[in-house]
């Protein structure tokens, strides 16, 4: 085959497409072909998924192999052909069909500044509303919110803190969610207010520059941390390693700029929402040790996602879903029913290994450890760490102690006794060891 | 090393977990193997026949050195684990007594003929409570036998056709003739 005419679109590992700075999934449709006769160079594209966000539409293969997902930027798109309605259509597939700008030698620009003209069919084999597509097809194109993001960043460069202006896009653009989709609905409802109110909603419009400088805060920090990790860390001030943690605090709230929801991705919703949550665990399980309560990711699942909130079922789903990806993280559940999502590269050897060198420590010797000595010692919540003891006991590394001062944990001697001569015990072993620590107590 | 009285207590008996039953099958087995052994050797040396359950005295359930003591439910698991293997056999149907078998009562049979034997007492005529606390049995493993026990072993050799059991008018006085 030729040279692909069109951008090739990144994935990220879970085969979620990597979007641009502002860029927002607007809708998908499963099972959909992309054909263009006009061109030879045209790549072979059957029944892959498509989606529309508002600076591109992304065509992903079902099976996810990176190379292969091709983006159509919005801005090459010179006319959007509406639907027609005849006999014959009802009996075919439902099409859709715009005209594409391309340079000479039929490749897909950027800047839809190219000579000639093409015209691209997108067949819908699946199930999927035509029409409600086409709509939003023609919203993302004519909202043109690829320019505003060229403007900003021109602006951004001059002023340094932007005015209020700059970070939205302006009317008639596609409704934007998350962090900055509460801004937006927010300076909406305030321009379309009436002059009488505006003093009313003089406090909010302060509250609003404030959090609009705080998104910017985070952002710029977010770059700095990035640059940050690959310089050497000597030098560097005190206050500046110091705020460290509160920069990555901040990161946080900068939240998920494009969360699925069920409006945009329909009857792909759970799969697509699974490969988003896999690609968002990845931070926080980095900064836990590898395995995080589902009740913790759920809560900061949701606070990143600001107002498009999910249902615990829905997460829940989200996670079994990973079993049919290829995707670095799973989900795990311990016999107690406790339920974690944990790195697939999180080894329990490495954990039963700390917990081995804590319980052989002659003060755990003497008196055993509880959870929480084990949660203080591997940097985990106490929850967590009675789940990795009693994992640690079932596989015979622990045994337990319950008594009125509680369940602890000791390092498990039974298998070093020996059964034929109770009273004998070996010079050398742990239970020697236990012996001598034991006896130094008392 | 600790003592109870003049029987050695191995070193495990201050390792706080020997004193929670251990959920996990493998620890559990060896767990439970190891106290059949020591509640077996404690008995025989000790000369104990009946443990009852709750029985707060009983000194291998409880180590005050530690603060450590089975529960209920671990007594009666151990002390299953015996009965199971035909070392101990509960006297009642609620498991609140149980008699412990460190010599089966084949043994004890065999131990009661060696004790005839060895004093010429065939065709010679005792009663139960002799054998138990009379001047013959003295040294012997006899001396001071549970009655339960020892009219068990009886029986069987009288089954065999070893002796004959005779009543007399109270249960005190029932008399054993041995057969040459």
């Amino acid at each position: 085959m030729a040279r692909n005419c069109l951008q090739a679109a990144e994935l990220t590992t879970s085969g979620r497409p990597v979007l641009l700075p502002t860029e927002i999934e607007c809708s998908l449709l499963s099972a959909v072909d992309l054909e263009c006769e006009d061109l030879p160079n045209f790549p072979h594209l059957k029944s892959g998924l498509l989606i529309l966000t508002t600076h591109r539409l992304l065509w992903l293969p079902e099976s996810t192999a990176a190379s292969s997902a091709s983006a159509i930027p919005l801005a090459a798109i010179t006319h959007i052909f509406s639907a027609k309605k005849s006999i014959k259509s009802m009996f075919a597939s439902p099409r859709l069909r715009f005209q594409l700008s391309v340079s000479p030698d039929g490749r897909v620009s950027d800047s839809g500044s190219g000579s000639r003209s093409v015209v691209v069919t997108v067949v819908i084999r699946g199930k999927g509303d035509l029409d409600a597509f086409l709509n939003k097809l023609w919203d993302s194109w004519r909202g043109r919110a690829w320019e505003i993001v060229h403007e900003q960043a021109g602006s951004d460069v001059a002023s340094g803190s932007g005015s209020s202006s700059g970070m939205y896009t302006r009317e008639g653009a596609v409704r934007m969610v998350g962090v900055s989709g509460i801004l937006r609905k927010e300076q909406e409802m305030w321009e379309s207010t009436d002059k009488s109110l505006q003093d009313a909603f003089q406090d909010l419009n302060a509250l609003m520059s404030k959090a609009k400088e705080m998104v910017m805060l985070a952002e710029k920090m977010r770059q700095k941390l990035l640059s940050g990790s690959t310089s050497q860390p000597s030098a560097e001030n005190d206050e500046e390693l110091g705020s460290k943690q509160e920069m990555q605090d901040w990161l946080l709230s900068v939240g998920i700029i494009s969360p699925v929801t069920k409006e945009s991705a329909g009857a792909m919703y759970h799969q697509q929402l699974s490969r988003q949550l896999a690609d968002f665990v990845r931070l926080p399980l980095e900064r836990s040790g590898g395995m995080m309560n589902l009740i913790d990711i759920y809560c900061l699942f949701n606070r990143a996602r600001g107002t498009e909130l999910i249902s615990p079922e829905d997460l829940l789903q989200a996670c079994s879903l990973w079993e049919k990806f290829d995707v670095p993280v799973m989900l795990r559940k311990f016999d107690s029913g406790v339920m974690v999502i944990q790195n697939k590269s999180h080894s329990d050897e490495e954990v039963f290994g700390r917990i081995k060198t804590l319980v052989t420590k002659p003060d755990a010797l003497r008196t055993g450890i509880s959870a929480s000595d084990a949660a203080i010692t591997l940097g985990i919540a106490p929850g967590m760490a009675k789940e990795h003891l009693l994992t640690a006991e079932s596989k015979g590394l622990l045994c337990r102690d319950i008594s009125p001062d509680g369940f602890r944990f000791y390092v498990n001697l039974f298998p070093e006794i020996d059964p034929n001569d109770m009273f004998s015990v070996k010079d050398y072993g742990i239970y020697s060891t236990w012996l001598r620590a034991a006896c130094a107590s008392g | 090393m600790q003592k109870l009285g003049d029987f050695k207590l191995p070193q495990f008996f201050n390792y706080p977990p020997y004193f929670t039953l251990q959920p996990v099958r493998d620890t559990r087995e060896k767990q439970i193997q190891l106290w059949k052994d020591l509640i077996l050797d404690y008995c025989k040396t000790q000369n104990v026949f009946v443990i009852a359950v709750e029985d707060q005295d009983f000194p291998l359930f409880s180590n005050p050195a530690i603060e450590r003591s089975l529960t209920h439910e671990a007594r009666e698991a151990f002390l299953s684990a015996l009965v199971s293997q035909g070392r101990a056999e509960w006297l009642d149907k609620n498991h609140r007594k149980c008699l412990i078998l460190w010599h089966r009562i084949q043994e004890w049979a065999n131990i009661i003929l060696e004790f005839v034997k060895e004093n010429g007492l065939e065709n010679s005529v005792m009663t139960v409570e002799e054998i138990r606390s009379g001047p013959e049995s003295r040294g012997t493993e006899l001396h001071g036998i549970d009655r339960t026990v020892l009219m068990r072993a009886l029986k069987l050799l009288e089954q065999k056709g070893k002796l004959a059991i005779f009543k007399g008018t109270t249960a005190d006085d029932e008399g054993v003739k041995f057969s040459a």
